[in-house]
Formats: C-alpha cells, sequence, structure tokens
C-alpha cells in the first residue's frame, strides 16, 4: 500500500516537473503538431508555440493538448486563441482591412518592380537609338567637310 | 530636380519619416511589443480559483462586478511586477480603488513571502497556479493590468509595469470617469 502511495506521488511529482500532457492517438499528434506550428509565442514573438521552450509556450500546448482531448475542432482551438489573444498570435493570419497589406504588398512590390524595369530598359533603348541618330548625323557632317576640304586641298 | 528621381526619391523620404516617426515613439517610451487585447470591452473571462491568503476560500469573476476595480497580474519570481509595486501600495493607501491581483503560476509560500516583505496592496489575490486563468486573461508578459468596469467589462489593459505617467494620465482618469458613469447609470 506504501509502495503504490510513493508511485502515485512520484508521478504526480514527474508530471508537474515535465508539465506536458499528453495525446491518446497519432492523429492527435499529428493535429497538435500543426496547430501548435500556426500559433505564435506571446513571449518570444518570433517563435511558433512548438519552436519555443518559453514557459508560456509550453502552458499554450497544454491548452492545446487539452482541448484535442476534449474533442475540440481545429477551428475552435485557433478562435479560443484568437479569442483571447487577437490575430496576431496567428502565424498566418487572415485576410482582412487589417492585413490587405500584408498579403497583398509582396504581388504590389513585384508589380511596381517589374514595370519600373521595363520602363527604364525601353527608356535606355530609346536613348541609345537616339544617340545612334545624332552620331552618324555628327559622323555624315564630318565626313562631308573633310571631302569639302580635300576637294580645296588636292 | 529630373522628373525620374522624383518617384524613388520620394519613396525614400516616407520611408525615412516611418522608420523617424516609430524610433521617436520609442523614445517616448512606447512599447512596441504591445499587441492591443481583442478582450477590451469585452466581459471578465469566467473563473473560480482559491484566494492565496484563504486558500479554502474562492473567488469568481461575478465578485468583480458592482465596483470599478484593478486587476493586475503579479508574481513572486517576476522582476518587473517590483518596479510597479510600490505604486500599487501607494495606490491602496490613498485610493478606495479596489485592486484584485492575479497570483500567477506562483508557489504559495514564494508569494506570501513577498507581500510580507514588500506590503500588500491587493484587496484579494487569486491563486492562479497553473496559470489557466491568465491564459483567458490574454497575459503573455507579467505584470498586467487591467481596469473592470461596475458591469465586469474590461476597459483597458496594459502589458509591463504600471509607471507613475500611466496612473496620472490613462489609469486614474479612466477609473474616475467610470465611477461617474456608474453614479449616474
Amino acid at each position: 500500500m506504501r509502495m503504490v502511495l510513493v508511485f502515485i506521488l512520484l508521478f504526480l511529482v514527474t508530471a508537474r516537473v515535465a508539465g506536458e500532457m499528453t495525446l491518446s492517438n497519432p492523429e492527435d499528434e499529428q493535429r497538435f503538431n500543426d496547430l501548435s506550428k500556426v500559433l505564435r509565442c506571446m513571449v518570444c514573438q518570433n517563435q511558433s508555440i512548438a519552436d519555443s521552450n518559453a514557459e508560456l509556450a509550453r502552458d499554450f500546448r497544454d491548452q492545446v493538448k487539452e482541448q484535442i482531448n476534449e474533442g475540440q475542432s481545429d477551428a475552435e482551438i485557433i478562435d479560443y486563441m484568437v479569442e483571447r489573444y487577437g490575430h496576431y498570435i496567428l502565424y498566418r493570419p487572415p485576410f482582412n482591412m487589417a492585413t490587405a497589406i500584408l498579403w497583398t504588398g509582396p504581388f504590389i512590390l513585384v508589380v511596381v518592380g517589374f514595370v519600373m524595369v521595363v520602363r527604364t530598359m525601353r527608356r535606355q533603348e530609346q536613348s541609345q537609338a537616339g544617340t545612334n541618330t545624332r552620331q552618324q548625323a555628327r559622323l555624315r557632317e564630318l565626313l562631308e567637310k573633310s571631302a569639302d576640304f580635300d576637294d580645296k586641298g588636292g | 530636380m529630373k522628373a525620374r528621381y522624383l518617384l524613388p526619391v520620394t519613396v525614400f523620404l516616407v520611408i525615412v519619416a516611418v522608420f523617424g516617426l516609430v524610433l521617436y515613439q520609442i523614445n517616448q517610451g512606447r512599447n512596441i511589443r504591445e499587441v492591443p487585447s481583442p478582450l477590451i470591452g469585452r466581459a471578465v473571462p469566467q473563473f473560480e480559483l482559491p484566494l492565496l491568503l484563504e486558500p479554502e476560500q474562492t473567488f469568481s469573476s461575478e465578485q468583480l462586478k458592482g465596483r470599478v476595480s484593478l486587476v493586475n497580474i503579479w508574481a513572486s519570481w517576476c522582476v518587473s511586477c517590483r518596479y510597479e509595486h510600490d505604486l500599487l501600495v501607494q495606490m491602496s493607501r490613498d485610493t478606495d480603488i479596489s485592486i484584485i491581483g492575479i497570483n500567477y503560476k506562483d508557489e504559495r509560500a514564494d508569494a506570501l513571502k513577498w507581500l510580507r516583505d514588500t506590503g500588500n496592496p491587493y484587496e484579494a489575490s487569486i491563486f492562479d497556479y497553473d496559470g489557466r486563468a491568465a491564459i483567458d486573461w490574454g497575459a503573455y508578459g507579467t505584470p498586467e493590468t487591467f481596469v473592470v468596469d461596475q458591469q465586469g467589462v474590461i476597459r483597458y489593459k496594459h502589458t509591463g509595469p504600471i509607471t507613475e505617467e500611466k496612473l496620472r494620465d490613462e489609469i486614474m482618469p479612466l477609473i474616475n470617469k467610470l465611477r461617474e458613469a456608474g453614479d449616474t447609470a
């Protein structure tokens, strides 16, 4: 009887130290892994709760596991976190007015860059063509002049 | 200036202006890590937890109703909580605002010793041993301070230690406003 009590106590102690809840099947593990990659650790801010060793990240992971064990869907778990911490907690922010620039910005920049490259290239082509005609005119002029000179001198 | 330089130079100046503005704000004490809480304007999260000083008694979210209170998440291990502690003690002495503490992931003995050593500004301290209640409050960096109105709605949140200026310029005016509104209602 005593041994059993000691064992229970030991188990409780280790459970407290490890602080990590367990999941019952591989599908749940997979869901947990996916979820913990899209949730941000609010303390470290540039790490997901999967990557972070911060105390809070560990609590978030436990929270997610508990909710998975309770049978909640991914959407419900994400909603739970967003309700408390805002969209900032998501590594994949939803598309809305506030995040429109975030999502479309890179594409707009690529398009703007492309337009600028095309315009610059066209302008260079034109100015090169311009120099050529001007240079040719000047060349002709010089040639004519020297021809005159030859005529007069010769 | 040639027209073709106009666009790049304008873009560059705008970027410089934005950087300059943010740097200026940081210089003025803006915390860029602060994330706006979606909980403002919403009811406090439901909870019922034991008290730190009287473990056999519990404190529930319902008990926050009926008066304006300052809810402060703290821990004895939290270094920056020390910076604001004197302010809270002073506030509890000079005003009749109820300050409710949420003792976050602390050992009871450590927390009690901290209150004995540095003074206890809290009308009640809730013992949140596993930190779950704090997650419901959207906490991510202790200390955190909330203003809760008479209906139990969160009106304000500050992450990090409160300063004299914050207290004077933001928290006290808000509490006074909420109290007046509550009296006339």
